[in-house]
């Protein structure tokens, strides 16, 4: 069985993702400096939470969505950007303003633009919010689910495990996180500069959360696993990916965390999206 | 700045053994890079862990080190605050913390990277220095000072890359003294950090205007030259304030506030940022500009005919 018959098509998931990545790549050009490395890394997560994950809402909730939606990367916001854009929340012209004194969109996901449920930026926020948010529909009685995109070095922080732990405690089911494990912070690899980060999934599971671990370039297993789900605990799918996935020398080289490619690179970079690349 | 504090750093690593760097997942600037090199051992980096950045200051600081911890100025001072104010100034610890980024250099990064209110935060612990120069000479002179002083925790807040040198002319630097950068008699402008570019502007203006200007760098704003501050203000008719910071709790009220405890008559006039966060993204300059610091608007408000 196909994840198309399940209720994911992950063929026509891929061709938006190609182009997902070639829009984010035409921004990079009105600017000198951009996360895309980031973007790319998280970039099916967001898809398929969007996509494949978030309900539709009679009541239009947020933007049309009965669950929630947090980029704790914050600096990986590129990857909600574009969705927003395709999903028809934000304006072409937002996206052209990405970074201007004319736009509304900065380098990192601001509150009160349409689609943006919290302001992150600053790593480790987000998990905390989630539970916030979480606690706060499971006591007004509200049958949403709140979703975040965690990077791997917001597993650095202290504030991350707090409210994971909290999470447990409160029982959370209706919280499902993602972790974009890319094995990459902003300075080097977690695996040579901290060996003690690993294992993530022993972590998780030790603090009380449902967790697998899944190809995070794969919408099909993750989207599985979601609705493989117990829906008695609060749910993590730690998803191994690549930084920079895509485009071929951008992958795992650190310098493409905040960097916008030249002329050059952009034609290269884009040759490699073509349709031939799916 | 942040390649002038680089290169101070690695070459004062060189002779003094006890210098160490905490950095939380930012990638060393220049000569950093080197320092890590050449003395492994003397470089950590926590991760994005800010907490335990500050933490292992302080223990390495208690054990004889001179720890200088490193990173964007929010995640340097607000991120693992009370671990400053704990760890490295409860109990007077030498340890320098170095925000780069202070104010609103990170324009394009959106509020979560504004170190607005910086100078206003660190400025309220008790034991904390603040150095903040303006261009990259400072940057060398207040490094050195803060390699070799055994005083206590010292914030020091820089800018980014790229800023030029404004303080070729001016006199030595000193910590804790007011530093004159031209010296005239009708109005002085007091001001610190990169936003010095557009005091200079302002001087310039005034100075066409048939005004004699005094241009003064309050580097140190902790402790801050309140004698050298009272002087200025008996010596000229008129005091402008230019600081990127809040307008609480940053320099312009200390002014204001000596002017009134000496009750020294001289009108000023203060520009700050707001006390609103920016939700705006462009350059540097543009974000200075929604809060009304550009010369346009300082000059309109000087009301100089
Ligand atoms: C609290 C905090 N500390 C530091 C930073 C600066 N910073 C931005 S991205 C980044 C690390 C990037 O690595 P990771 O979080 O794993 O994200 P990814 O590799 O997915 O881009 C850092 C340290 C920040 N935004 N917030």
């Amino acid at each position: 069985m196909t994840s198309v018959e399940k209720g994911f098509d992950t063929v026509t998931a891929r061709r938006r993702c190609l182009q997902y990545r070639r829009r984010i790549l035409e921004i990079s050009q009105q600017v000198t400096a951009l996360h895309v490395a980031p973007a790319f890394s998280c970039l099916e997560m967001v898809d398929l939470i969007y996509h494949g994950l978030m309900r539709p809402s009679p009541k239009g909730l947020t933007c049309g969505f009965q669950d929630s939606f947090l980029m704790s990367k914050g600096h990986g916001c590129l990857s909600q950007y574009v969705l927003l854009e395709e999903l028809g929340i934000l304006d072409k012209k937002d996206l052209q303003d990405y970074c201007t004194p004319v736009g509304q969109l900065g380098a990192h996901p601001d509150f009160g633009v349409p689609g943006i449920e919290a302001s992150t930026g600053s790593l480790g926020h987000g998990m905390g919010i989630a539970t916030g948010m979480a606690y706060a529909d499971r006591i007004k009685k509200d049958d949403r689910h709140v979703f975040v995109v965690l990077s791997d070095g917001e597993l650095q922080e202290g504030s991350t495990w707090e409210a994971i732990m909290m999470a447990a405690n409160l029982n959370l089911h209706n919280l499902v996180a993602f972790v974009d494990l890319n094995d990459f912070g902003g300075l080097a690899r977690m695996s040579e500069g901290h060996p003690a980060f690993y294992p993530v999934l022993d972590k998780i599971r030790a603090f009380g959360w449902e967790a697998i671990e899944v190809n995070g370039h794969d919408a099909g297993a993750m989207y599985e696993g979601f609705m493989g789900r117990s829906r008695k605990l609060p749910f993590m799918i730690v998803g191994k990916t690549v930084k920079g996935k895509g485009v071929s020398f951008m992958e795992h080289v650190p310098i493409w965390h905040y960097r916008s490619p030249n002329k050059e690179e952009y034609a290269k970079a884009l040759m490699e999206l073509g349709e031939d690349s799916l | 700045m942040r390649n002038t504090f680089a290169d101070v750093f690695y070459e004062a690593g060189k002779r003094e053994k006890r210098l160490a760097v905490v950095v939380a997942d930012i990638s060393p600037a220049g000569s950093i890079q080197k320092f890590r090199e050449d003395f492994p051992e003397r470089f950590v980096n926590t991760g994005v862990s800010e907490q335990i950045m500050i933490g292992m200051c302080a223990g390495m600081a208690l054990r004889g080190l001179r720890p200088f911890a490193y990173t964007i100025a929010t995640f340097t001072l607000f991120r693992p605050f009370e671990f400053v104010r704990d760890d490295l100034c409860y109990q007077n610890l030498p340890v320098t913390v170095v925000g780069i980024g202070g104010g609103v250099t990170y324009s394009t990064l959106g509020g979560t990277h504004h170190a607005m209110e910086d100078v206003a935060v660190a400025g309220a612990i008790p034991n904390l220095s603040i150095i903040a120069p303006c261009d990259p000479a400072e940057t060398k002179a207040a490094t050195l000072w803060c390699v070799d002083q055994t005083r206590g925790p010292v914030y020091l807040r820089l800018g980014k890359a790229g800023e030029p040198n404004l303080t070729e002319q001016a006199g030595p630097w000193e910590f804790g003294k007011l530093r004159y950068l031209r010296k005239g008699h009708d109005v002085c402008i007091f001001s610190y950090g990169p936003i010095m570019k557009l005091a200079l502007e302002v001087a310039s203006f005034l100075e066409q205007k048939g005004q004699s200007v005094s241009l003064i760098s309050a580097h140190t704003l902790k402790p801050l030259d309140r004698e050298g501050i009272a002087a200025a203000l008996t010596q000229h008719q008129r005091a402008v304030v230019i600081e990127e910071c809040v307008p609480r709790g940053g320099l312009s009220g200390q002014v204001k506030e000596i002017a009134s405890d000496e009750r020294i008559d001289c009108r000023i006039n203060a520009f700050t940022l707001k006390d609103e966060f920016i939700h705006c993204y462009g350059s540097h300059a543009d974000l200075l500009s929604a809060h009304g610091l550009d010369l346009q608007t300082i000059s309109s408000r000087l009301k100089v005919v």
